[in-house]
């Protein structure tokens, strides 16, 4: 029951701090969930970004579910899911039918100036951090850098290209590499 | 039946939306557009409140789309469809995964992904600091934004510089909250 009450907490928290898309929330995910709590591991967290980005809906979501999941089965993903959802939905609600002019309050529209640097920041930082524990070698790198480029390309241009398109090709040249070389060292994965 | 409508369009985009929330807003607008729900500028300005207020984003425009249409219950409608496909998704994945992830050929896709993953999250991180910073290319709102260049190399310092002094530094909700009342600082309350 206390694991059920911290998680609601620790996800409300996180949805309360959570601006843009998910990725911003992987910096919150790393810093409470792996870091201070240490509920999941950081390659648990790699895994199940891999499975968001993979398969569709909300990446927050996605990672919720999977911590409340593991900490307490069902009970804990719903939990850990609303706990995730209520704070932005009380907040939409309101402001949608109340408020007709939000974007129009001049401290809203000044303070989301400032979030929106900020969430650029955490991104960037999920990542560098992603790359400082990941295993290198030549593979691995030449994979991610060209990843980069082509999304970098992909949202310069507007190109309507899904990154699923990215994650496929890295899987076949996860499988290519390994059909090649013959072997594949096992990692620790979702346990 | 406006109810079972948000159910299934925000079930829809539940379920075809792959890769987060930015990815989502074509999709959104799409269906919005299509049930006549709202017109362009509606749905752009509940894009930016949607990106202006804390939350996950696509849940963020399926609670606006459905207050908007059918209230409270409108909203709980499209919320709970458009989490739905992702929260059965993990679940079944979780309590599969661990019979498949030992398997070789599952293993080796997942080293190519892996990486993959890291390079997509750093673009999307370099792409929004730069179009904040120097606009977008394409909508010819370029030009550099001296003020948000500045609050970047200050918010970027603090968070950066923090882990000098101490060893993990301040968190990202601190971090969130600090550039919240530099941009009001910077751009002012009223």
């Amino acid at each position: 029951m206390k694991k059920l009450l911290s998680l609601f907490f620790v996800f409300f928290k996180i949805g309360l701090f959570t601006f843009g898309g998910g990725y911003a929330m992987l910096a919150l995910i790393e810093d409470i969930c792996v870091e201070k709590r240490k509920w999941i591991t950081h390659e648990e967290m790699m895994d199940i970004t891999v499975i968001a980005e993979s398969t569709p809906g909300p990446i927050a979501i996605n990672l919720a579910t999977y911590v409340g999941y593991k900490l307490r089965k069902l009970p804990g993903a719903l939990i850990a899911t609303l706990g995730m959802i209520i704070p932005s939905f009380c907040i939409i609600f309101l402001i949608s039918q109340f408020l007709d002019r939000f974007l129009e309050i001049k401290w809203v529209s000044s303070a989301f100036q400032g979030i929106k640097i900020a969430v650029a920041i955490l991104i960037i930082d999920a990542a560098v951090k992603m790359i400082r524990k990941m295993k290198k070698n030549p593979f691995r790198i030449t994979i991610m850098i060209a990843a980069l480029i082509s999304m970098l390309v992909i949202n310069m241009l507007a190109l309507h290209v899904s990154s699923l398109v990215i994650m496929f090709a890295g899987a076949a040249a996860g499988l290519i590499f390994y059909a090649i070389h013959g072997r594949c060292r096992k990692e620790p994965a979702v346990k | 039946m406006i109810y079972l409508e948000l159910f299934v369009a925000f079930l829809e985009v539940g379920l075809f939306s792959f890769g987060g929330g930015y990815v989502s807003i074509p999709l959104i607008r799409e269906i919005v557009l299509s049930y006549g729900w709202m017109d362009d500028g509606m749905i752009t300005y509940m894009i930016a409140v949607s990106e202006s207020t804390p939350g996950p984003l696509m849940v963020n425009m399926a609670t606006y789309v459905g207050s908007s249409q059918g209230g409270i219950l409108g909203a709980l409608v499209a919320t709970l469809a458009v989490v739905l496909p992702a929260f059965l998704i993990i679940i079944l994945v979780t309590s599969i995964l661990r019979r498949f992830i030992s398997n070789r050929y599952f293993q080796a896709a997942l080293s190519g992904m892996r990486p993959c993953i890291i390079g997509i999250i750093m673009a999307m991180g370099i792409f929004l600091m730069v179009q904040n910073c120097f606009g977008s290319i394409l909508s010819g709102t370029d030009g550099i934004d001296i003020m948000a260049v500045i609050m970047a190399i200050i918010l970027g310092a603090v968070y950066w510089g923090s882990r000098a002094v101490k060893k993990n530094g301040i968190s990202p909700i601190l971090l969130i909250i600090i550039s919240a009342g530099a941009g009001v600082l910077l751009y002012g309350f009223k």
